[in-house]
């Protein structure tokens, strides 16, 4: 069976594949939107020294 | 060449860039300010900064020249780059990643397996392998942006490389590394249009969907004999099963990439770095989109191309370029693409070289001066980052001299061999830390060194690609590899060396002391 002329199954099963893993991909994302936010205080406080500690050592070490 | 639309093409560009860059460091002042923004921006950035690391000019256009010769059996790494370098990456490992990250504190890569496994040698050790191995991909993805430069403006191949170079130390040493996000979203925005034109204008050139691809069916009697003696059987039919062309797609250029991509050091950081689960939720869409245009389309329009150049000028793609297919890409995109588009691609990639090359060299950077010389003197402060600095001048100067000494087809090839070596020496022990509390750190260490030390040596005596092209077997033992027997110099180190990493990995841990309840407790808090 020859599909949108390619011959191979593997070829053209990889064609469609990554099409649908890109489907797959694209529908996770819309169900899950709005999943996932973490609004904890101790969290938002936890990353507020993360990126602290992030610029101070890109300052550190490159000068930046 | 036109120097008046070049001019203004850069101009626009630079414009763009220069006020994206304005706006991130205006957004960027304090860590509120950082936090307030990153809440509210949108994961589009993240996802787009994401994929604009990942697939640079070593994807389009090295892997997209391969497309030319190995055929669209090349689309299954597509599937694996969406599959695992995308859902898997950030559904599984990077929320965990992330979490994990926050629990131990870790800012690199290394730092992150050192803590996890809390030991000292883990990140000396994987700090030298990164310092090492990384080179080599900076390297072919400078060469892939000189190639391009070559074939656009028709200057000479070195002149281009070092002018990149040298743009690309200035960019590192002095833009920094703030505002890097943003303006890798624009850039991977330009680059998302730029590839949906690229594949709309090639299969309209070319007789449509079908029409083009049956033309490329046709073709297959058109095989160079050489190929079609190593296993190749046309573009759109997989070369013969077990033959050295078969090994050599699927075991270096679809699996090393494909998985390797997991335990990638410049990319695991960005998990570390993302504000909450939602951002990687909505980026998974974004990347699914982005990483398949850009990885589909390249390795279509590179399949295709061969079309394009027997139909004008009698000659399949690979021998219309010299057969050097790094060349393949850039001359199909100044040959068929309006002017126009080959400037704009030019400037494209330009960008996706940067933002590989800032964040590769900043990897290297940190990774000589934090993780391999804080480990060792246990001193922070000045010196560090002096030898960070000398680190990064360091590793932009062997990036050069590998672009001016190593062969030509090598950009795919380094690619391909910078991701086995990741793989191999950090896949067992990356999942181990996220999915087994029961790994311990020496069985991952024994994993990671006999891993390292299997590749290094596939990589320098067997494997035909690197230890032809090294010439170190020959050297010692008087032959280009040492096992001459087929299929092995067709197989990838990554067959080899990640099983045996991963069995050792395992079997160490089961019969060596567990680690603490206490630290295992700190590292999987809220996970």
């Amino acid at each position: 069976m020859e599909v949108l002329g390619i011959p191979d199954p593997w070829v053209w099963s990889a064609y469609i594949l990554s099409i649908l893993a890109m489907l797959l991909c694209v529908i996770y994302g819309v169900l899950n939107w709005n999943k996932g936010e973490e609004e904890e205080e101790e969290q938002i406080k936890e990353e507020l020294e993360w990126e602290k500690k992030e610029r101070e050592m890109e300052e550190k070490e490159l000068g930046m | 060449m036109d120097t008046l639309l070049l001019s203004f093409i850069v101009l626009i560009y630079l414009i763009l860039i220069g006020y994206t860059g304005y706006i991130a460091w205006k957004r960027t002042e304090s860590a509120e300010d950082f936090m307030v923004a990153g809440r509210t921006s949108h994961p589009y950035i993240m996802a787009l900064s994401y994929g604009a690391t990942f697939i640079s000019t070593a994807a389009i256009v090295g892997f997209g020249g391969v497309a030319g010769v190995y055929g669209m059996g090349l689309l299954w790494l597509t599937v694996l780059n969406i599959l695992v370098g995308i859902f898997i990456a950030f559904v599984f490992f990077g929320k965990k990643t992330r979490k994990m990250g926050h629990n131990i504190s870790a800012l690199t890569f290394p730092e992150f397996l050192s803590k996890r496994y809390d030991s000292k040698f883990i990140q000396y050790f994987s700090g030298l392998v990164i310092f090492v191995g990384m080179p080599l991909y900076a390297s072919v993805v400078l060469i892939g942006m000189a190639r391009f430069v070559e074939a656009t403006l028709n200057i000479d191949y070195t002149v281009a490389l070092l002018v990149m170079a040298i743009i690309v130390a200035i960019y590192v040493i002095f833009g920094g590394i703030k505002g890097v996000m943003y303006t890798d979203a624009l850039q991977g925005t330009i680059m998302f249009f730029g590839m949906i034109f690229l594949l709309v204008s090639t299969y309209w050139i070319l007789g449509g969907v079908t029409g083009s691809q049956q033309a490329l069916t046709n073709m297959a009697n058109l095989v160079p004999q050489s190929a079609a003696a190593t296993g190749a059987t046309g573009w759109t039919t997989m070369p013969a099963l077990g033959s050295p062309f078969w090994w050599s797609l699927l075991s270096t250029l679809i699996l090393g990439v494909g998985i390797g991509v997991l335990s990638q050091p410049q990319l695991v950081v960005r998990f570390m770095t993302v504000k909450s689960n939602r951002e990687l939720n909505r980026a998974v869409l974004v990347g699914g989109i982005f990483i398949f245009l850009m990885t589909g389309t390249a390795f279509i329009v590179g399949a295709l191309s061969n079309v394009y150049f027997f139909q004008q000028m009698g000659q399949i793609a690979v021998q219309a370029a010299g057969e050097n297919a790094d060349k393949i890409i850039p001359l199909f995109i100044t040959k068929a693409m309006p002017l126009w588009f080959a400037y704009l691609f030019m400037i494209t990639l330009l960008s996706a070289a940067m933002s590989t090359l800032s964040a590769q060299f900043h990897v290297q950077g940190t990774a000589i001066g934090r993780d391999v010389y804080e480990t060792l003197s246990r001193k922070k402060g000045r010196s560090t980052v002096l030898i960070a600095r000398g680190g990064i001048a360091i590793a932009v100067l062997i990036a050069v001299i590998l672009g001016l000494v190593l062969p030509t087809n090598i950009i795919a090839v380094g690619t391909a061999m910078w991701f086995s070596l990741t793989a191999v020496a950090f896949l067992s022990m990356y999942v181990c830390a996220l999915f087994w509390k029961g790994s311990t750190k020496l069985g991952v260490i024994s994993g990671m060194v006999t891993g390292t030390l299997i590749t290094l040596f596939w990589l320098l005596f067997v494997f035909k690609k690197s230890a032809g092209a090294l010439g170190i077997s020959q050297a010692i033992v008087g032959s280009p590899t040492l096992i001459t027997a087929a299929p092995w110099p067709a197989m990838d180190p990554i067959v080899i060396g990640l099983p045996i990493a991963a069995v050792i990995t395992i079997v160490v841990s089961l019969l060596t002391k567990k680690p603490s309840k206490e630290h295992i407790d700190k590292c999987f808090e809220g996970i």
